[in-house]
Protein backbone atom coordinates (compact mmCIF):
# COMPACT_ATOMS: atom_id res chain seq x y z
CA UNK A 1 0.00 0.00 0.00
CA UNK A 2 1.50 3.11 -1.11
CA UNK A 3 0.14 6.70 0.69
CA UNK A 4 0.78 9.83 1.20
CA UNK A 5 0.02 11.03 4.41
CA UNK A 6 -0.68 14.77 4.37
CA UNK A 7 -0.70 16.79 8.02
CA UNK A 8 -2.62 19.95 8.71
CA UNK A 9 -1.40 23.19 9.73
CA UNK A 10 -4.62 24.21 11.57
CA UNK A 11 -4.22 24.76 15.03
CA UNK A 12 -7.11 23.58 17.38
CA UNK A 13 -6.93 26.82 19.35
CA UNK A 14 -8.11 28.56 16.48
CA UNK A 15 -11.23 26.29 15.53
CA UNK A 16 -14.76 27.57 15.97
CA UNK A 17 -15.82 24.57 17.14
CA UNK A 18 -14.26 21.61 19.43
CA UNK A 19 -16.01 18.33 20.88
CA UNK A 20 -15.55 15.07 21.83
CA UNK A 21 -18.01 12.57 20.97
CA UNK A 22 -18.40 9.82 23.09
CA UNK A 23 -18.25 5.90 21.69
CA UNK A 24 -21.63 5.06 20.64
CA UNK A 25 -23.00 8.68 19.89
CA UNK A 26 -24.63 10.18 17.05
CA UNK A 27 -23.64 14.05 15.61
CA UNK A 28 -25.55 15.46 13.35
CA UNK A 29 -23.97 19.18 12.70
CA UNK A 30 -24.19 21.86 9.94
CA UNK A 31 -20.84 22.55 7.71
CA UNK A 32 -20.60 25.95 5.72
CA UNK A 33 -19.06 26.27 2.21
CA UNK A 34 -15.27 26.68 3.04
CA UNK A 35 -15.59 25.61 6.31
CA UNK A 36 -13.21 22.61 7.21
CA UNK A 37 -14.01 19.80 9.71
CA UNK A 38 -11.45 17.59 11.31
CA UNK A 39 -12.33 13.93 12.56
CA UNK A 40 -9.61 12.98 15.00
CA UNK A 41 -8.94 9.12 16.43
CA UNK A 42 -8.85 10.14 19.92
CA UNK A 43 -7.38 6.57 21.18
CA UNK A 44 -6.81 5.00 17.81
CA UNK A 45 -8.63 1.84 15.73
CA UNK A 46 -12.08 4.00 16.11
CA UNK A 47 -14.36 3.48 13.17
CA UNK A 48 -16.49 6.72 12.74
CA UNK A 49 -19.30 6.09 9.74
CA UNK A 50 -20.28 9.11 8.53
CA UNK A 51 -22.71 10.51 5.83
CA UNK A 52 -23.34 13.81 3.91
CA UNK A 53 -25.84 16.02 2.68
CA UNK A 54 -26.66 18.76 1.12
CA UNK A 55 -28.21 21.30 3.10
CA UNK A 56 -30.42 23.12 0.71
CA UNK A 57 -31.98 20.17 -0.12
CA UNK A 58 -30.62 17.05 1.28
CA UNK A 59 -31.78 14.72 -1.03
CA UNK A 60 -28.72 15.07 -2.75
CA UNK A 61 -26.33 13.19 -0.47
CA UNK A 62 -22.75 11.28 -0.58
CA UNK A 63 -22.56 8.88 -3.18
CA UNK A 64 -19.58 6.43 -2.51
CA UNK A 65 -19.47 4.91 -6.36
CA UNK A 66 -19.54 7.86 -8.30
CA UNK A 67 -16.72 9.51 -5.90
CA UNK A 68 -14.67 6.35 -6.23
CA UNK A 69 -15.08 5.77 -10.49
CA UNK A 70 -14.34 9.91 -10.80
CA UNK A 71 -11.55 9.18 -9.01
CA UNK A 72 -10.94 5.54 -10.49
CA UNK A 73 -9.47 4.27 -6.66
CA UNK A 74 -11.36 2.36 -3.96
CA UNK A 75 -9.74 4.32 -1.18
CA UNK A 76 -10.15 7.73 0.51
CA UNK A 77 -7.16 10.26 1.38
CA UNK A 78 -6.10 13.72 0.43
CA UNK A 79 -7.15 15.27 -2.50
CA UNK A 80 -10.17 12.93 -2.68
CA UNK A 81 -13.50 14.69 -3.84
CA UNK A 82 -16.40 13.27 -2.13
CA UNK A 83 -19.32 13.97 -4.87
CA UNK A 84 -23.03 13.43 -4.35
CA UNK A 85 -25.74 11.79 -6.20
CA UNK A 86 -26.78 14.52 -8.74
CA UNK A 87 -22.44 14.72 -9.23
CA UNK A 88 -21.66 18.07 -7.33
CA UNK A 89 -18.58 17.89 -5.34
CA UNK A 90 -19.90 17.86 -1.93
CA UNK A 91 -16.19 18.32 0.15
CA UNK A 92 -12.63 17.63 -0.57
CA UNK A 93 -10.31 15.36 1.76
CA UNK A 94 -7.43 18.20 2.56
CA UNK A 95 -5.04 16.73 5.27
CA UNK A 96 -5.32 13.21 6.24
CA UNK A 97 -2.36 11.34 8.80
CA UNK A 98 -4.28 7.80 8.91
CA UNK A 99 -4.37 6.95 4.68
CA UNK A 100 -7.21 4.41 4.87
CA UNK A 101 -10.87 4.82 4.95
CA UNK A 102 -13.38 2.42 3.81
CA UNK A 103 -16.36 2.99 1.43
CA UNK A 104 -17.70 -0.52 1.16
CA UNK A 105 -18.33 -2.00 4.77
CA UNK A 106 -21.44 0.59 5.22
CA UNK A 107 -23.02 1.03 9.05
CA UNK A 108 -23.51 -1.21 11.26
CA UNK A 109 -27.00 -2.31 12.27
CA UNK A 110 -29.30 -4.70 14.17
CA UNK A 111 -30.41 -6.19 11.62
CA UNK A 112 -27.17 -6.73 9.53
CA UNK A 113 -25.86 -7.98 13.27
CA UNK A 114 -28.03 -10.75 12.80
CA UNK A 115 -26.57 -11.91 9.90
CA UNK A 116 -23.35 -11.23 10.99
CA UNK A 117 -22.80 -12.39 14.21
CA UNK A 118 -25.99 -14.22 15.38
CA UNK A 119 -29.48 -13.86 15.84
CA UNK A 120 -29.66 -12.45 19.92
CA UNK A 121 -27.18 -9.79 18.97
CA UNK A 122 -30.25 -7.71 17.87
CA UNK A 123 -30.27 -5.77 20.41
CA UNK A 124 -26.93 -5.00 21.04
CA UNK A 125 -26.62 -0.67 19.82
CA UNK A 126 -25.67 0.15 16.30
CA UNK A 127 -25.06 3.18 13.90
CA UNK A 128 -27.94 2.77 11.89
CA UNK A 129 -30.13 3.41 15.05
CA UNK A 130 -28.27 6.03 15.49
CA UNK A 131 -28.35 7.34 12.60
CA UNK A 132 -31.83 7.07 13.09
CA UNK A 133 -32.17 8.93 16.05
CA UNK A 134 -30.49 11.46 14.99
CA UNK A 135 -33.12 12.01 11.97
CA UNK A 136 -35.66 11.53 13.66
CA UNK A 137 -34.73 14.62 16.25
CA UNK A 138 -33.70 16.63 13.23
CA UNK A 139 -36.82 16.47 10.90
CA UNK A 140 -34.74 17.28 7.61
CA UNK A 141 -33.64 13.09 6.90
CA UNK A 142 -35.34 9.77 7.35
CA UNK A 143 -34.79 6.59 6.76
CA UNK A 144 -34.74 7.04 3.36
CA UNK A 145 -31.89 9.13 2.93
CA UNK A 146 -29.80 6.85 5.22
CA UNK A 147 -27.44 5.53 2.16
CA UNK A 148 -23.83 4.37 2.24
CA UNK A 149 -21.40 5.83 4.26
CA UNK A 150 -17.65 6.31 4.76
CA UNK A 151 -16.27 4.62 7.74
CA UNK A 152 -13.43 7.59 8.54
CA UNK A 153 -10.10 5.21 9.67
CA UNK A 154 -11.20 1.67 9.03
CA UNK A 155 -9.57 -0.69 6.81
CA UNK A 156 -11.49 -2.92 4.62
CA UNK A 157 -9.28 -4.10 1.94
CA UNK A 158 -10.65 -5.79 -1.52
CA UNK A 159 -8.24 -9.12 -2.86
CA UNK A 160 -7.41 -9.07 -6.58
CA UNK A 161 -9.93 -12.35 -6.23
CA UNK A 162 -12.79 -9.70 -5.17
CA UNK A 163 -12.82 -11.06 -1.54
CA UNK A 164 -13.54 -8.45 1.18
CA UNK A 165 -11.67 -8.46 4.39
CA UNK A 166 -11.52 -6.72 8.12
CA UNK A 167 -7.96 -5.71 8.83
CA UNK A 168 -7.12 -4.51 12.15
CA UNK A 169 -7.13 -0.77 11.85
CA UNK A 170 -4.50 1.24 10.49
CA UNK A 171 -4.91 3.95 12.62
CA UNK A 172 -4.17 4.77 15.94
CA UNK A 173 -4.05 7.72 18.90
CA UNK A 174 -4.26 10.96 17.22
CA UNK A 175 -4.45 10.52 13.54
CA UNK A 176 -7.20 12.45 11.83
CA UNK A 177 -8.78 13.19 8.70
CA UNK A 178 -9.84 16.63 7.32
CA UNK A 179 -12.69 18.04 4.72
CA UNK A 180 -12.75 20.86 3.28
CA UNK A 181 -16.76 21.59 2.77
CA UNK A 182 -16.92 22.87 -0.93
CA UNK A 183 -21.29 23.41 -0.35
CA UNK A 184 -23.08 23.80 2.80
CA UNK A 185 -23.53 20.11 4.27
CA UNK A 186 -25.50 18.24 6.67
CA UNK A 187 -22.66 15.96 8.68
CA UNK A 188 -24.50 12.64 10.14
CA UNK A 189 -21.77 11.01 12.18
CA UNK A 190 -22.56 7.56 14.25
CA UNK A 191 -19.22 7.04 16.31
CA UNK A 192 -19.57 3.27 15.97
CA UNK A 193 -20.28 1.25 18.98
CA UNK A 194 -19.78 -2.64 16.83
CA UNK A 195 -17.83 -4.89 19.69
CA UNK A 196 -18.04 -7.85 17.43
CA UNK A 197 -15.56 -7.46 15.12
CA UNK A 198 -12.08 -5.74 14.93
CA UNK A 199 -13.06 -2.38 13.03
CA UNK A 200 -13.08 -0.85 16.65
CA UNK A 201 -10.73 -3.38 17.91
CA UNK A 202 -13.80 -4.46 19.98
CA UNK A 203 -13.41 -1.60 22.11
CA UNK A 204 -14.96 1.68 20.83
CA UNK A 205 -13.69 4.89 21.67
CA UNK A 206 -14.31 8.54 21.91
CA UNK A 207 -13.24 10.66 18.58
CA UNK A 208 -12.84 14.77 18.81
CA UNK A 209 -14.29 17.29 16.07
CA UNK A 210 -13.05 20.09 15.14
CA UNK A 211 -14.03 22.79 12.93
CA UNK A 212 -12.39 26.11 11.53
CA UNK A 213 -13.36 29.04 9.56
CA UNK B 1 -38.88 -24.89 -13.98
CA UNK B 2 -41.91 -23.52 -15.09
CA UNK B 3 -41.55 -20.55 -17.80
CA UNK B 4 -44.09 -17.78 -16.43
CA UNK B 5 -42.18 -14.51 -19.00
CA UNK B 6 -40.23 -13.81 -21.35
CA UNK B 7 -38.67 -10.83 -22.93
CA UNK B 8 -35.96 -9.05 -24.54
CA UNK B 9 -34.53 -5.55 -23.12
CA UNK B 10 -32.66 -3.94 -25.78
CA UNK B 11 -29.68 -2.08 -24.87
CA UNK B 12 -30.44 1.17 -23.09
CA UNK B 13 -33.58 0.00 -22.02
CA UNK B 14 -35.29 -0.10 -18.77
CA UNK B 15 -38.09 -2.15 -16.82
CA UNK B 16 -39.28 -3.48 -13.39
CA UNK B 17 -41.02 -6.02 -12.34
CA UNK B 18 -41.72 -8.34 -8.58
CA UNK B 19 -40.15 -11.40 -8.80
CA UNK B 20 -42.70 -12.98 -6.04
CA UNK B 21 -41.44 -15.40 -3.76
CA UNK B 22 -40.48 -18.43 -5.38
CA UNK B 23 -39.78 -17.39 -8.19
CA UNK B 24 -36.55 -17.25 -10.48
CA UNK B 25 -35.51 -14.60 -13.17
CA UNK B 26 -32.85 -15.33 -15.66
CA UNK B 27 -30.96 -12.66 -17.17
CA UNK B 28 -28.84 -13.47 -20.30
CA UNK B 29 -26.56 -11.69 -21.66
CA UNK B 30 -27.46 -11.99 -25.69
CA UNK B 31 -24.08 -10.61 -27.60
CA UNK B 32 -21.58 -10.95 -25.07
CA UNK B 33 -20.55 -7.64 -22.95
CA UNK B 34 -23.77 -6.63 -21.77
CA UNK B 35 -24.09 -4.58 -18.44
CA UNK B 36 -27.32 -4.37 -16.54
CA UNK B 37 -27.38 -2.43 -13.49
CA UNK B 38 -29.68 -3.34 -10.51
CA UNK B 39 -31.56 -2.37 -8.00
CA UNK B 40 -33.42 -4.54 -5.20
CA UNK B 41 -36.95 -3.18 -2.95
CA UNK B 42 -38.92 -5.02 -1.31
CA UNK B 43 -42.22 -4.85 -3.11
CA UNK B 44 -44.46 -5.04 0.26
CA UNK B 45 -42.24 -2.24 2.00
CA UNK B 46 -40.53 -0.16 -0.58
CA UNK B 47 -38.75 1.04 2.41
CA UNK B 48 -36.91 -1.51 2.68
CA UNK B 49 -33.90 -1.68 -0.13
CA UNK B 50 -30.53 -3.24 -1.63
CA UNK B 51 -27.86 -2.66 0.83
CA UNK B 52 -24.49 -3.47 -0.97
CA UNK B 53 -22.24 -2.70 2.46
CA UNK B 54 -24.69 -4.99 3.95
CA UNK B 55 -24.16 -7.38 1.31
CA UNK B 56 -20.91 -7.44 0.68
CA UNK B 57 -19.53 -7.55 4.66
CA UNK B 58 -21.62 -10.54 5.90
CA UNK B 59 -20.32 -12.59 3.18
CA UNK B 60 -16.38 -11.21 3.18
CA UNK B 61 -16.96 -10.49 -0.48
CA UNK B 62 -16.87 -7.34 -3.03
CA UNK B 63 -17.87 -9.23 -6.12
CA UNK B 64 -20.75 -10.79 -6.38
CA UNK B 65 -21.44 -14.57 -8.16
CA UNK B 66 -23.31 -17.73 -7.66
CA UNK B 67 -23.93 -18.91 -3.89
CA UNK B 68 -23.83 -14.77 -3.08
CA UNK B 69 -26.98 -13.59 -1.28
CA UNK B 70 -28.11 -9.82 -2.23
CA UNK B 71 -29.29 -8.24 1.12
CA UNK B 72 -31.71 -5.44 2.47
CA UNK B 73 -31.15 -2.98 5.31
CA UNK B 74 -33.67 -5.25 7.23
CA UNK B 75 -31.34 -8.33 7.04
CA UNK B 76 -33.41 -10.23 4.84
CA UNK B 77 -32.33 -11.86 1.26
CA UNK B 78 -33.90 -9.74 -1.35
CA UNK B 79 -32.41 -12.19 -3.95
CA UNK B 80 -30.15 -15.13 -3.82
CA UNK B 81 -27.61 -15.37 -6.90
CA UNK B 82 -28.22 -19.62 -7.92
CA UNK B 83 -26.68 -19.59 -10.96
CA UNK B 84 -23.84 -18.07 -12.76
CA UNK B 85 -21.95 -18.95 -15.77
CA UNK B 86 -19.87 -15.33 -16.03
CA UNK B 87 -18.24 -15.49 -12.34
CA UNK B 88 -18.44 -11.38 -11.91
CA UNK B 89 -20.67 -9.16 -10.70
CA UNK B 90 -19.49 -5.64 -10.06
CA UNK B 91 -20.41 -3.98 -6.80
CA UNK B 92 -18.22 -0.71 -6.90
CA UNK B 93 -19.01 1.20 -10.03
CA UNK B 94 -22.71 2.10 -10.09
CA UNK B 95 -24.01 4.02 -12.75
CA UNK B 96 -23.63 7.02 -14.65
CA UNK B 97 -25.31 10.10 -14.90
CA UNK B 98 -26.46 12.12 -17.61
CA UNK B 99 -23.36 14.78 -17.88
CA UNK B 100 -20.95 11.43 -17.38
CA UNK B 101 -22.53 10.03 -20.48
CA UNK B 102 -22.31 13.19 -22.56
CA UNK B 103 -18.69 13.63 -21.15
CA UNK B 104 -17.58 10.00 -22.39
CA UNK B 105 -19.77 9.51 -25.36
CA UNK B 106 -20.92 13.51 -26.97
CA UNK B 107 -24.31 14.19 -26.94
CA UNK B 108 -26.70 12.03 -28.62
CA UNK B 109 -30.35 13.49 -28.81
CA UNK B 110 -33.57 11.59 -29.24
CA UNK B 111 -34.32 14.41 -32.11
CA UNK B 112 -31.55 12.85 -33.91
CA UNK B 113 -31.26 9.13 -33.45
CA UNK B 114 -34.64 8.53 -32.00
CA UNK B 115 -34.81 5.56 -29.69
CA UNK B 116 -30.97 4.69 -30.27
CA UNK B 117 -30.30 8.62 -27.94
CA UNK B 118 -27.52 7.98 -25.69
CA UNK B 119 -29.76 7.08 -22.09
CA UNK B 120 -27.88 6.75 -19.24
CA UNK B 121 -28.09 4.77 -16.11
CA UNK B 122 -29.09 6.81 -13.38
CA UNK B 123 -32.32 8.72 -15.54
CA UNK B 124 -32.97 5.31 -16.12
CA UNK B 125 -33.35 3.96 -12.97
CA UNK B 126 -35.05 6.82 -11.57
CA UNK B 127 -37.82 6.93 -14.11
CA UNK B 128 -38.09 3.24 -13.39
CA UNK B 129 -38.58 3.71 -10.09
CA UNK B 130 -40.21 6.80 -10.14
CA UNK B 131 -43.02 4.18 -11.41
CA UNK B 132 -43.44 2.50 -8.14
CA UNK B 133 -43.49 6.18 -6.35
CA UNK B 134 -39.76 5.54 -5.60
CA UNK B 135 -37.49 8.83 -6.04
CA UNK B 136 -33.56 9.60 -6.11
CA UNK B 137 -33.47 9.04 -2.40
CA UNK B 138 -34.07 5.42 -3.14
CA UNK B 139 -31.53 5.17 -5.64
CA UNK B 140 -28.71 3.80 -3.47
CA UNK B 141 -25.77 1.75 -4.41
CA UNK B 142 -26.60 -0.63 -7.48
CA UNK B 143 -25.10 -3.70 -8.54
CA UNK B 144 -23.62 -4.10 -11.83
CA UNK B 145 -24.28 -7.65 -13.51
CA UNK B 146 -21.67 -9.03 -16.24
CA UNK B 147 -19.52 -6.89 -15.34
CA UNK B 148 -16.34 -6.83 -13.40
CA UNK B 149 -13.73 -4.20 -11.99
CA UNK B 150 -10.73 -5.07 -10.27
CA UNK B 151 -8.55 -3.43 -6.96
CA UNK B 152 -4.92 -3.40 -7.12
CA UNK B 153 -3.24 -3.72 -3.47
CA UNK B 154 -3.26 0.67 -3.58
CA UNK B 155 -6.55 0.96 -4.37
CA UNK B 156 -6.54 1.47 -8.32
CA UNK B 157 -9.59 0.37 -9.90
CA UNK B 158 -9.83 -1.42 -13.60
CA UNK B 159 -12.79 -2.48 -15.79
CA UNK B 160 -11.92 -5.84 -17.15
CA UNK B 161 -13.26 -6.25 -20.64
CA UNK B 162 -14.93 -9.40 -21.85
CA UNK B 163 -16.10 -10.65 -18.45
CA UNK B 164 -19.48 -11.74 -19.69
CA UNK B 165 -19.43 -13.78 -23.15
CA UNK B 166 -22.94 -13.87 -25.47
CA UNK B 167 -24.94 -16.67 -23.48
CA UNK B 168 -23.51 -16.11 -20.00
CA UNK B 169 -26.54 -15.76 -17.64
CA UNK B 170 -27.69 -15.25 -14.38
CA UNK B 171 -30.17 -16.59 -11.94
CA UNK B 172 -31.85 -14.48 -9.15
CA UNK B 173 -34.33 -16.67 -6.84
CA UNK B 174 -36.64 -14.08 -4.88
CA UNK B 175 -37.35 -15.89 -1.12
CA UNK B 176 -39.14 -12.50 -0.88
CA UNK B 177 -41.98 -10.61 -2.82
CA UNK B 178 -38.95 -8.14 -4.51
CA UNK B 179 -39.42 -5.76 -6.70
CA UNK B 180 -36.66 -5.78 -9.36
CA UNK B 181 -35.77 -2.65 -11.17
CA UNK B 182 -33.27 -2.78 -14.04
CA UNK B 183 -31.70 -1.43 -17.18
CA UNK B 184 -29.21 -2.30 -19.50
CA UNK B 185 -26.64 0.19 -19.79
CA UNK B 186 -23.09 0.48 -20.42
CA UNK B 187 -20.44 -0.23 -17.17
CA UNK B 188 -19.72 3.61 -16.41
CA UNK B 189 -16.13 2.52 -16.53
CA UNK B 190 -16.17 0.33 -19.82
CA UNK B 191 -13.20 2.04 -21.82
CA UNK B 192 -15.55 1.62 -25.00
CA UNK B 193 -15.88 5.06 -26.63
CA UNK B 194 -18.63 4.36 -28.33
CA UNK B 195 -22.17 4.43 -26.69
CA UNK B 196 -23.42 0.83 -27.34
CA UNK B 197 -25.69 -0.52 -24.85
CA UNK B 198 -25.86 -4.64 -25.26
CA UNK B 199 -29.32 -6.26 -25.11
CA UNK B 200 -30.39 -8.73 -22.60
CA UNK B 201 -32.89 -11.33 -22.23
CA UNK B 202 -34.79 -12.04 -19.17
CA UNK B 203 -36.68 -15.13 -18.27
CA UNK B 204 -39.25 -15.41 -15.34
CA UNK B 205 -40.12 -18.85 -14.19
CA UNK B 206 -41.12 -20.58 -10.56
CA UNK B 207 -38.65 -22.36 -9.20
CA UNK B 208 -38.10 -25.06 -6.29
CA UNK B 209 -37.05 -23.48 -3.28
CA UNK B 210 -34.54 -26.10 -3.30
CA UNK B 211 -32.33 -24.35 -5.66
CA UNK B 212 -31.63 -21.52 -3.19
CA UNK B 213 -29.93 -24.41 -0.61
CA UNK B 214 -26.49 -23.70 -2.80
CA UNK B 215 -26.78 -19.91 -0.91
CA UNK B 216 -28.89 -20.31 2.49
CA UNK B 217 -26.01 -23.02 2.92
CA UNK B 218 -22.84 -21.23 1.45
CA UNK B 219 -22.20 -19.32 4.58
CA UNK B 220 -23.72 -18.37 8.44
CA UNK B 221 -24.62 -15.61 7.74
CA UNK B 222 -26.77 -16.85 4.87
CA UNK B 223 -28.07 -19.33 7.00
CA UNK B 224 -29.44 -16.51 9.29
CA UNK B 225 -30.33 -14.41 6.58
CA UNK B 226 -33.02 -16.34 4.79
CA UNK B 227 -34.36 -17.24 8.86
CA UNK B 228 -34.74 -13.21 8.83
CA UNK B 229 -36.73 -13.87 5.50
CA UNK B 230 -38.80 -16.54 6.28
CA UNK B 231 -40.17 -14.91 10.08
CA UNK B 232 -41.25 -11.61 7.37
CA UNK B 233 -44.07 -14.36 6.07
CA UNK B 234 -44.92 -16.05 9.25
Amino acid sequence: MTTTLTVSDKRPEQAIFRETLAAGEPWLHELKAGQTLRILDLEGNQAVDTLFYCLADPRERFDPQRTLRRQQSLYLTTGTVLYSNLGNPMLTIVADTCGRHDTLGGACAQESNTVRYALEKRYMHSCRDNYLRACAHDGRLSKQDIGANINFFMNVPVTSEGGLTFEDGISAPGKYVELRAEMDVIVLISNCPQLNNPCNAYNPTPAELLIWN
Amino acid sequence: MDLLLEETVPGGGHTSLIVKRGQSLRITDLRGGANVSVMLINAAEKSERLNLPDTLKCQHTAKLTAGHCLYSDMGRVLAAIVADTCGWHDSIGGVSNAAEVRERYGTGRYQDLRNAFYRNGTDNLLVEMGKWGLGIADLLMTLNLFSRVDVTDAGALSFVPGNSRAGDYVDLYAPMNTLLVLTAIQHPLDPNPQYEPKPVRLALSRAERSVAELCRTSCEENVRGFINTDRFFL
